[in-house]
Parts: C-alpha cells; structure tokens; sequence
C-alpha cells in the first residue's frame, strides 16, 4: 500500500505531522481543491494496475473499463438525479463548460442571439461568453442586488424572446453565495419556454442541495478535484434531448459529443468519491457547519476583520473575509508559514485581480485585503484555531 | 549530416589570440567550457592548430544547429563558422562544397569566393581557387552573380594542414574572455530586469559567477524566489554553473522598519544587504561584488546613497550598467532573454516597507548614526546561518542546502 502515507497526513485526525516539527497542516483551501479521498486513491491504483483496458476495445479488458466507467456514470447519475445517459465525462469543468456554452448555441444557431448570465461566473464561462459576443451574441451580466443577492425577476427581465441560453452558477467560488438557480430558470422561461439553461455547479456539489431537476437546467456541469476525486475529470449533465455540437471530434466516444479515450482511473476515482461524498453527505455537512461556525464566530471578533457576507445566503464551506490593513497575499504567506493555507481571490488565476467582488460592490482596497477560506469534512477544530491564531499573529506583525 | 557530409566548427578565439604567456591557460579554459556546454549533445573533438579551435563531433546525428546556438552564447569566442571538410584535392572540394552550400547560396543573389592557403603546398594559389571554384558555383546556381564588393555570401575555402574546410562565412560569437578565467564575482541578484544583465556584462569580460537573493516571507512569495531561479537558470546560458544563495532577510527589515528613520529605510537595507552579499562573497571564494545600479534610476541609486553603501564593502563592487539609461538596458535584457522573466509580477524583498519619500541625499554620518539605533550583528549572523545555497545550471538545478557561511 504505497499510497498510504501520502493521505494519512490529510486524512487523520492529528493532521500533518510534517516538517518533522510538528506543524499542524491545516489546509483551508478546499474549493481551490481538494485532496484525494482514500477510496477515489483505491479506484485509480485499481483501475491502473488491473483494469487498464480500452473501454471501446472489443475484448474482456476493453469490457472491464468500459464497466467501470460505467460504474462511475452511474454514480455521478444518482448524485444529480438524472439518467446515466445523459452524463458525459471530459477532462475537466472548465471544459465542460466550454462544450456546454459553445456546443449549445452552435447547434442551436436559430433559437436566438441573447444569452443571459448571472456578472459573477466562473472564467470558464465567463471567458466563453466574451468569446461569443465577439461571435455576435448579445450577452446581458445580472450582478448581485445591494443586499448581495440574486433575484429571478432580475434575470426573467432580461430575457427576450431571442433568448437562447441562461448560464447561472449555483454557488460563487470567491465569495461561497448561493444563486437561487431553480427560480431563475423557472421566471426565465415564463418568458421564453423553450430557452435552455446552463449551470455551473461546481462549488455546489455536496454543499447545497440540488437535482438537475430542482436547478431545472438543461446542462449541469460539475468537477472532480472539488469533491476529493484527482484533478483531471469533469462531467456534465446533458439533458435528454438536448444536442451539443462537438467541440473535439475523434473516435466518437461519450457518444460523439466529446472524443479522446476515457481517462478510466479518473472517471472510475471521481466516482468512487461522489458515492463517498452521497454516503457521508449529512455528516460531512455537519462537521463543516461545526468548523465554520467556529471560524466565524472566532474571525468576527479580531479587530479589523469583515466578513462580507451573511451566513444564510452562502454555503458554509467557504468565508469571504478581509483583514483591513493588510493586504491578502502576506497575509496569505504569514499563514502559510504556520502551516496554515488560504486562498486570496480564486486560485484559479493566480492571484489576478478578481474582479467578481467589485461585482459585489467590495472597495478596490478591501478586494485587495480578502480572504478566502474555504473548507472541507477533513477539517478540525484544530486546525480552525490555528487559522485564527495565525490571521491575530498575522494582523500584529503586518498591520503597521 | 545526413547526406554524409562531414562538419565542423572552427573558432576564432580573438581576444585571446592577444595574450602572451597565460595564452594556453585561457584556451584551456576555453575548452573546458565549450565541451561542458555541448556535452548533452553528444560526443565532440575538440583540437587546437593555428590559433583555431575545431570541433569536429565523433557521431553522426549530433544536432549541429543546436551545438552552434551553444557556441554563440559562449564567452571568448570573438567569431566561429560552420564548415564542410573536405580532401585537400580541388574536385574533392567541388564534389562537396557545391551541395553543402545549397542553402546559404539559394538565398543570395550576389557571391564572391574567398581562398586561405596555410598550407602553401597546395597545388593551386589562392586567385586560382577562388576563379575556379566561383565558376564551379556559378555553373551549378546560374542565378548568380559575382560581387566583390558587396556580396550577400562570402564562400570561404581554407586549405590548412590537416585538411580543407569550405564555409559561408563568419558568425559573430559572444565576444568577451572565458568564463573563469578573470575570477569570481557575487552578483546581488534582486529578480528586477538590471542585476542580471550587470551579470552577463561582467560574466562576459570572464567574471564566473555566484548569485545572492534576499527574500522576505510572508512579505515576499515563495513564486518570487522561483522567478529569480529562473532568472539565474536563464543567465547560466551565457554564464555558466551559478551558485546561488538565498538569505531570509525579513526579520532583518522588520527591525530596521521598527528602529531606524523611515526616509533612510531603503539606504540602510541596502546596507544591510552588502554586508550579508560579503558574507556569501567570502564563502565562495570572490573577490568582489557585481549589482544592477544605473546612476539616479532610483532615490537608492543616487550618488549620495552608493557612498553609503560602497562604506560598508571592503571588496570592490563592479557596476557595469552604472552609466546606461534603462531602455539600454532593457534592450540587453531582452537579448539575454531574461526580460520576461524579470517582469513577472511578484513582490521582491527591495519593495517591502520602501518609504513614500526617501532620502535622495543621505549622508554618511546620519546613516551610520541611524543605524547604531538597534544592534543588528545578532540578526545578520542569524541570517547568515539560515542562508541556503545550491547550484543552478541551464536545464537542471538542485535542491538547496544550508551554506554555513
């Protein structure tokens, strides 16, 4: 069992004895990513050691992979509530939702030219749709109202009878606010009835209850690496129905829409961490609450620190915080030097500029001062309080 | 080469070629640096006549063009050419000399033959060779035409002992004197667009060198230091194996931020540098210090301010771009491809707590009296004791160690 050590650190209650001295890990950023669960390790050492067929070969081995790709649909199938059919696999949910926005409106170019969205989506939606307006698509931001949130009747304004598309997120992955999907879907269609919608679910996935149903999405696009599968895998949601025009083109797997060969390990690990994450999702909600709550409780009272946004309309894994004064990435290298790991803005750019909590209407300078600290199941009361031990350190040493 | 021709590089070590007694030592050197930069390449013969080095590869398929870009980023060459070698037998040089041109020739419109006879046994003089083989060119590329005043080709025929080599021409090489053979330098290597090209200034004139970076966590990024890494793997193109040394210097700041007038912040941190800059200079055997200062670029870089920081150096410290204004320098950079490297965007340790105005005139006496506020000899020793050091190498590095300076 060769795997082992590398997990146990993150999985164990005592977290990380590492560096030899003891320093507690203390990794607070789960929606950057998360680590591998110890049962999507077990899939992918399967999959690469005995079952590393070509699912489309016609023999027993092409069988077996094609059966644990399968195994995997099915799971990923019962998670959004949908059937195993109309989830597709690819490489990553920024490819997704590539495939989903471009392969939509390309296949549908005469529904309309219009595509509603909510000013806060990820860059992997957000980057496509500038690219579509430069195709000659009208597309229509709806930010959040002053109070912070989103409201149907906003969206269903903006839609017109030449709408083809709405692309909603469900949860922020900056600031962890829930976007009511399932209303805005519902008050966009009473105007157009036959528009489609698209969301963006991957910071939903466990962390706020939904089915394709309830979200009343055409497509659904989620990710592995977010809900401790390996980075890598990606799967979206195709309603039954729907058409996509491809966007990579090959041997026709997942059904013609998405060729190249299945990454079998990740399909079969990603699956194996959703059936974890289905099986858990009670506890693994309440231990999050419990350590949230915590760090709320505990950031609230350090002098200078905000959090900018009320616990009931954001999902309890993720904190949008600034620490006036000190700007997000010392603040972030402080912590890390106590072992502890936060994210300023969305990892996902590298620390760019983010301009989705200007959206929100965050001053320039408080943008420049948040944090992110966003959680998982693994994460103690433990290692909360050394996340607040390290922010008051932080704030005595950098504050000048 | 694939149509069996056998090449060659000849050098031209120019400078060198000046020398007296110390001659042969430099072109050792030389040597020594030229198969260590090709040695991933495959196995090369390196010999020495008539103040020209050959470099002949052992085995075919040796990736010629790559071995050539490598040359021309090596100090103490002035000029090189790549040439066919042929029989010292004029239908020998035709049978060969008039395909390995193709490509040189193709291009041109206007041509002329230059002959170089060393080994004046040779049956044909020089005129002759040159009226011969042209007009053997002229009737196998009749687009042509000869011009020996301005020609887009030069064909050179060198007959010499050992052979006759036939090139279109010299290219230029990187100048300088090899590296190693002047000394060792500590280059204070800050992750900005001037340190490294005040590096390759003095690599060039022969300087080997060693490299230190101060970082200041959690004021500095960890990606910071890896950019400066980059930055040294970038100048070992032309400059060699590099040791590099990295100082943790942020207590260091954090005091002078605490106890020393906030307008001298930066004179005095640079201060504070230098020593610690000799510290690593001493362990590694160098004898002077190189850095990136341009006369008044900034409020540090004033006249003034290098006064106080020359105070605490008791080596001498080389500033090679003292007198260049910064789109000079920006131009060299971009030469040595270190320019997009240096303008990543990630904090260095020289921005931290710099002061809103400075002091552009600093004088010796206040720096010092400032300076005396705090004791900083139990901070710069704890620095120098959890200093690291590890070599960078185009290609590769290794993981640090401590320096125990």
């Amino acid at each position: 069992m060769l795997f082992l050590p590398l997990f146990i650190p993150l999985f164990h209650q005592d977290t990380g004895h590492l560096f030899g001295g003891f320093v507690l890990e203390a990794y607070f950023d789960m929606s950057a990513t998360t680590p591998v669960c110890p049962q999507a390790v077990q899939a992918v050492n399967d999959c690469l050691t005995s079952c590393y067929g070509n699912p489309s070969s016609l023999h027993i081995k092409g069988m077996e992979a094609q059966e644990a790709v399968t195994a995997a649909r099915k799971t990923l199938a019962k998670a959004l509530a949908c059937d195993a059919k109309e989830i597709l696999f690819a490489s990553s949910a920024t490819e997704c939702n590539n495939l989903a926005l471009r392969g939509l409106v390309q296949a549908y170019p005469r529904k309309g030219k219009r595509i509603v969205a909510s000013a806060v989506e990820h860059p992997s939606v957000a980057r496509v749709l500038e690219e579509l307006e430069k195709d000659g698509y009208d597309v229509i931001r709806i930010p959040p109202r002053k109070d912070a949130r989103f409201y149907p009747e906003d969206f269903s304004r903006a839609v017109t009878a030449d709408t083809v598309l709405v692309s909603c997120m469900l949860v922020n992955n900056e600031t962890g606010v829930i976007l009511p999907v399932g209303d805005i879907a519902r008050a966009s269609r009473e105007v157009k009835a036959d528009l489609f919608v698209h969301c963006d679910a991957v910071q939903g996935l466990f962390k706020t209850p939904f089915t394709v149903r309830t979200l009343g999405a055409d497509l659904v696009t989620v990710s592995g690496h977010k809900v401790y599968a390996p980075k890598g895998v990606g799967a979206l949601y195709v309603r039954k129905g729907v058409r996509l025009h491809p966007q990579t083109i090959g041997g026709g797997q997942e059904n013609g829409i998405r060729s190249g060969t299945e990454p079998v390990p990740l399909i079969a690990a990603f699956g194996a961490a959703v059936q974890h994450g289905m099986d858990n999702r009670e506890e693994d909600l309440a231990a999050v609450r419990e350590v949230s709550d915590y760090l709320r409780n505990g950031l609230a009272q350090l002098p200078g620190v905000a959090l900018h946004f009320p616990q009931e309309i954001t999902v309890p894994h993720i904190i949008s915080v600034s620490v006036q004064g000190v700007r997000s990435e010392i603040m972030l290298h402080h912590l890390e030097s106590q072992g502890v790991y936060v994210s300023s803005g969305s990892a996902c750019s590298k620390g760019a500029q983010s301009t989705v909590l200007r959206t929100w209407g965050l001053a320039d300078a408080t943008a420049d001062q948040t944090l992110r600290i966003s959680m998982g199941y693994t994460n103690t009361l433990q290692q909360a309080q050394a996340l607040l031990d390290g922010v008051r350190s932080g704030i005595e040493r950098i504050r000048r | 080469m694939e149509n069996g021709l056998q090449e060659i590089i000849l050098i031209k070590t120019g400078e060198i070629a000046l020398k007296g007694l110390n001659k042969g030592s430099f072109e050792m050197v030389l040597v020594k640096n030229i198969k260590r930069r090709l040695k991933a390449l495959g196995s090369f013969e390196i010999t020495k006549a008539q103040s020209t080095l050959y470099i002949k590869s052992r085995e075919n398929g040796c990736d010629m063009e790559e071995a050539v870009a490598r040359i021309a980023n090596i100090f103490g060459i002035a000029a090189f050419s790549r040439a066919v070698v042929c029989e010292k037998d004029f239908a020998d040089i035709c049978r060969k000399g008039v395909p390995y041109l193709r490509g040189a020739l193709k291009a041109a419109q206007t041509f002329k033959v230059v002959a170089k006879r060393s080994d004046k046994s040779f049956a044909m003089n020089s005129p002759q060779i040159c009226t011969e083989f042209g007009a053997v060119l002229l009737e196998a590329y009749p687009h042509l035409r000869v011009d020996v005043n301005h020609p887009d080709v030069t064909v050179v025929v060198e007959i010499r002992d050992f052979g006759a080599y036939i090139h279109a021409g010299r290219i230029q090489g990187a100048g300088g004197m090899p590296i190693g053979t002047s000394g060792k330098a500590m280059l204070l290597l800050s992750g900005g667009i001037d340190s490294p090209v005040a590096g390759y200034m003095m690599a060039k004139r022969g300087l080997e060198l060693s490299a230190v970076h101060f970082v200041s966590p959690p004021y500095t990024s960890p990606r910071a230091l890896l950019k400066v890494e980059e930055l040294c793997e970038a100048m070992s193109r032309y400059c060699g194996r590099i040791r590099f040394y990295c100082v943790p210097f942020t207590e260091i700041q954090e005091a002078i931020r605490d106890h020393c007038p906030s307008d001298l912040f930066t004179i005095i941190m640079r201060r504070m540098m230098y020593r610690l800059a000799q510290r690593a200079a001493s362990r590694e055997e160098a004898l002077a210090l190189c850095t990136g200062e341009s006369v008044a670029q900034v409020a540090s870089q004033t006249l003034s301010a290098i006064v106080c920081t020359d105070a605490v150096c008791e080596m001498p410290v080389f500033r090679p771009v003292i007198g260049m204004d910064k789109t000079e320098i920006v131009d060299l950079a971009r030469k040595i491809g270190t320019f997009e490297i240096s303008i990543q965007p990630y904090e260095d340790c020289c921005t931290v707590f710099t002061p809103k105005h400075p002091k552009t005139r600093p004088t010796l006496v206040e720096v010092e009296q400032a300076e005396s506020a705090f004791d900083f000899g139990p901070l710069l020793e704890k620095a120098v004791a959890e200093t690291t050091v590890k070599t960078i190498s185009f290609g590769q590095a290794e993981p640090a160690v401590s320096s125990r300076m």
